[in-house]
């Protein structure tokens, strides 16, 4: 700290004068000195090897650069899926999660300064409710992917039961994260086949793999494969009957049209709120949804749960407080449900004003309208020589896979980006390595549509 | 399989716009004041990071797009992983762990799979100390590992020779958190890391804490051999009224093939992400991380650069002390050894050690427009108040904090507080009645 000042504007008192009145008061005679407790053998003694500063000019300039990169919307066209999808995100949902108010606060602890975002959170659990027709919502978890491997965790824990049913046509990812996250608990996966002509789940094989050591089915509805899963109540049944949960992994938005997972049964509803308001944002931060259709199961849920009270000295009045917290890692420690503790609550809060914004009749119109636009796409695909469109005949809602007679995968999903148009990651190891998923959505017009079916016949 | 029925509200877009500002109005922010929540806090969050986060070049892109059309965010990733393995001491980072709890959970599923690896698989415990975070033991308990708990020193420091002594052939490893959450640092941290090796365990980093040794000191060097970060608290991210957050998870050598997946590699065709780590734990996330926050955290390093960063930890470990010792010693007496040095944030009880005593402290601040420390908390101390200001904080906010703390207490202590909090947008909540909640949603 020697020479001259040099504020900084992150750093108010980098400066002579301020620090040499603190450190007076501190009692130390340098700023070094206030790092005499870190022993002389792991001290760094060399700057760190990286670049210095550069104004907010220069960097922004730099990394915009950088960004600029990217090839993304609108200059590229993106029909990707796969639990993360092109939406519109309107204006007023931008706005309000701009506020600083929101995304400069930490967890609420202090409930009499934090009902904002509290208040925000229990209307999320609410209206998440209502679209997924459970009774109890948590304030969220990190992502879809995560969710479900928190709600296997917890089927594990409920019902003592150590084996885990996966539908053969749930994501890739999901998968994967569900496999990280119960291997330390000793539970077993097995994977339940589909049917290879409709892209369901087949129940013929459910039925087989059912048994009194299964803990619960986890499926997705929308399947991975976009296939609408329609015998998901007698799929539910089926369940139960053998003592085990389920555990339904959906796409909100798809929840417009298609029947809730709490009217076919599901214990557990998981999934992606990414949709609801969210940017794609290169994989993140996105929303994971985790709710339960039993309130009784709210005990052992795991993450933040905020709850309806009063203020102590006027019960007529309305407050919102974070409730349950004796399930969390901050009060039960090894006992927790979860060590969750950071979760998505500013995506929740999108998530809340979105369904806000549109209301029952907005949000109803822009799933008939993903519909009509991906069915419209599908057709006008199967059109292309060479191609099969839908691969499935399981009616679907946004997605799709595409087959393709001499291409591979691989080198279409490739040659489509060099002609800016993202579309069919491959399915390989689900479908076969001539296939691809594509993704349909509101952002996409016909023209959009046009390009991608030119494109493709460029490049299978 | 049609919806039968949907019921969401039908309000038109003002009356949303109003209904969410009103809301943003009942909470407090960093932006509106000091928000010293020791071992989470709040520092302030540069705005060009939110500018540069919101560009549809950032927002737009997918995360399963090929590798060639996002150069741009892979090469930032890149930059990103270099300058934490620099920072940290250590040879590789995993960036996609979504907030530090799942990077401890990374950490501790990479110990075990290493042990078991290496013929360690009956090692099942793991030492806490009980000074730790939360997460701490309850992300062991969640990687499958029985918790040992590790009793501080009486100066609040773990001793090597207490490691020692609860080591065994049943040792996976051991979490620790430098500088701990008394504030203090570790001073026999190198001897503690020798002493699990020794025993045949690995050292986990819990990084919550690394903003007070920016430039200063490295995991690496201290022993460890995992380290996660939380980028919003070293690297000023926001944390979104409770998240999302990062807590990329780094790795020595010897362990960085079992880092989660996807990393991100560079090759001769420019960048990539790599899933094709050959001991790996696994993927924790759908997919990649939580890019739009380990941008900002890349952004806020490139504005400080390297001897930026150390200045950021000389100027929060200087408010912290400066802010503990404008206290008053008789109101707010120090957990520990009032004579050492603190680190990034002050732990101080409410003298007398009433019962409720802290939470009418936190409460009575809230009424002056400044946030509460965090209270109760680290356990091991009553009536706890952890103060952490951070570098944000000019020199007379620290005063005034200081000195609203100060009289706070003297009003307690002549009877004159009266209830507190009275000015903020509800009384005091019950939170006893909450936890017996009959509802977790409206019905309308």
């Amino acid at each position: 700290m020697s020479g001259a000042r040099r504020r900084h504007p992150l750093l108010p008192n980098l400066d002579d004068d301020f620090v040499g009145r603190m450190l007076r008061k501190v009692g130390a005679a340098t700023v070094e000195d206030l790092f005499s407790d870190i022993p002389a053998g792991v001290k760094l003694g060399r700057p760190l090897r990286l670049p210095e500063g550069g104004s907010e000019y220069a960097v922004r300039r730099e990394v915009q650069a950088r960004l600029r990169q990217n090839k993304t919307p609108p200059e590229t066209l993106c029909f990707l899926g796969g639990g993360v999808w092109p939406h519109y995100v309107p204006a007023a949902v931008e706005s309000i999660t701009s506020r600083q108010e929101f995304y400069t606060s930490y967890t609420p602890y202090q409930a009499e300064v934090s009902q904002g975002v509290l208040q925000a959170l229990f209307e999320y659990q609410s209206l998440m409710c209502d679209l997924l027709g459970m009774e109890a919502c948590n304030g969220s978890l990190y992502d879809w992917a995560s969710a479900a491997g928190e709600a296997v965790r917890m089927v594990g824990r409920v019902t003592g039961r150590n084996k885990v049913l996966l539908g053969g046509n749930i994501g890739p990812q999901r998968r994967g994260v569900i496999r990280t996250y119960i291997e330390p608990m000793g539970m077993t996966l097995e994977t339940v086949d589909f049917d290879r002509a409709t892209g369901k789940m087949d129940s013929e094989d459910l039925k087989k793999k059912l048994s009194e050591d299964v803990a619960c089915l986890y499926f997705e509805n929308p399947n991975y494969f976009g296939v609408i899963e329609d015998e998901a109540p007698e799929v539910t049944s089926l369940v139960h009957r053998s003592g085990a949960l389920v555990v339904a992994g959906v796409d909100p938005i798809s929840l417009s049209l298609i029947r809730e997972p709490g009217a076919y049964g599901a214990d557990i509803s998981v999934g992606e709120g990414q949709p609801l308001g969210i940017p794609m944002n290169y994989g993140g931060p996105h929303l994971g949804i985790f709710a339960v259709k039993d309130i009784k199961l709210a005990r052992s849920m795991p993450g933040r749960l905020i709850g309806l009270t009063t203020p102590v000295a006027d019960q007529q009045r309305k407050a919102f407080a974070m409730v349950l917290q004796a399930r969390e890692q901050h009060i039960r420690r090894e006992g927790a449900m979860s060590n969750v503790c950071t979760n998505q609550s500013l995506m929740a809060i999108a998530a809340a004003s979105y369904l806000s914004l549109l209301g029952k009749d907005g949000f109803r119109r822009l799933g008939e309208a993903i519909i009509a636009n991906s069915h419209f796409a599908a057709k006008r695909l199967s059109r292309i020589d060479g191609v099969v469109s839908p691969h499935f005949k399981g009616a679907f809602f946004k997605e799709f896979v595409v087959s393709y007679k001499k291409a591979k995968a691989e080198s279409v999903f490739g040659r489509l980006a060099k002609r800016g148009v993202l579309a069919g990651s491959p399915t390989h190891r689900e479908v076969g390595s001539q296939s691809g998923l594509y993704c349909v959505t509101e952002v996409h017009t016909r023209d959009d549509i046009e390009a991608l079916a030119t494109a493709l016949e460029e490049a299978v | 399989m049609r919806r039968e029925s949907l019921n969401l509200p039908e309000l038109s877009e003002l009356q949303v716009l109003r209904h969410f500002n009103r809301l943003s109005q009942m909470n407090f922010s960093v932006e509106l004041g000091m928000y010293p929540l020791g071992s989470c806090t709040m520092k302030y969050n540069p705005k060009v990071s939110e500018m540069i986060a919101s560009s549809d070049a950032m927002k737009g892109a997918h995360p399963l797009q090929p590798a060639a059309t996002v150069q741009g965010i892979l090469s930032i990733f890149y930059d990103l992983e270099r300058a934490l393995c620099e920072i940290t001491g250590m040879h590789r980072f995993s960036l996609s762990t979504a907030a530090g709890a799942q990077g401890e959970l990374a950490g501790v599923l990479m110990i075990r799979k290493h042990l078991a690896e290496h013929g360690g698989g009956g090692r099942d415990e793991i030492l806490v100390p009980d000074s730790a975070h939360g997460t701490n033991p309850a992300s062991a308990a969640m990687a499958g590992f029985k918790v040992v708990k590790v009793p501080s020193g009486a100066d609040g420091q773990v001793k090597a020779s207490k490691v020692k002594e609860l080591s065994s052939e049943k040792t996976a490893g051991m979490m620790f958190t430098v500088p701990n959450t008394l504030g203090l640092f570790e001073g026999e941290v190198k001897e503690v890391c020798d002493a699990v090796h020794a025993a045949g365990g690995l050292m986990y980093y819990d990084g919550a804490n690394m903003n007070a040794l920016l430039g200063r000191a490295r995991p690496g060097d201290m022993g460890f051999d995992i380290v996660h970060l939380n980028l919003h608290k070293t690297f000023a991210t926001p944390h979104g009224g409770g998240g999302p957050g990062a807590g990329p998870v780094g790795a020595t050598r010897r362990l960085a093939d079992y880092l989660p997946v996807p990393v991100v590699a560079k090759g001769k065709t420019g960048y990539s992400l790599d899933y094709g780590l050959r001991h790996s734990i696994g993927p924790l996330k759908g997919f990649i991380g939580n890019s739009a926050v380990l941008l900002r955290a890349y952004i806020y390093i490139r504005l400080l650069g390297a001897s930026g960063l150390k200045d950021v930890s000389s100027m929060a470990v200087l408010a912290a002390n400066y802010l503990w010792k404008s206290l008053d010693p008789e109101a707010f007496p120090a957990s520990h050894e009032a004579g050492l040095l603190r680190k990034h944030e002050a732990v101080v009880s409410v003298k007398g050690e009433l019962p409720g005593s802290a939470m009418t402290v936190a409460k009575a601040i809230l009424d002056l427009g400044m946030h509460a420390p965090t209270v109760y908390f680290p356990l091991i101390v009553s009536e706890a108040l952890m103060i952490e200001p951070t570098e944000s904080e000019p020199e007379e906010m620290l005063d005034e904090y200081a000195e609203a703390l100060n009289s706070i207490y003297a009003k307690m202590k002549d009877g004159t507080l009266g209830p507190v909090p009275k000015n903020t947008s509800v009384g005091k909540v019950d939170e006893v009645k909450a936890s017996h909640p009959l509802t977790l949603r409206v019905h309308w």
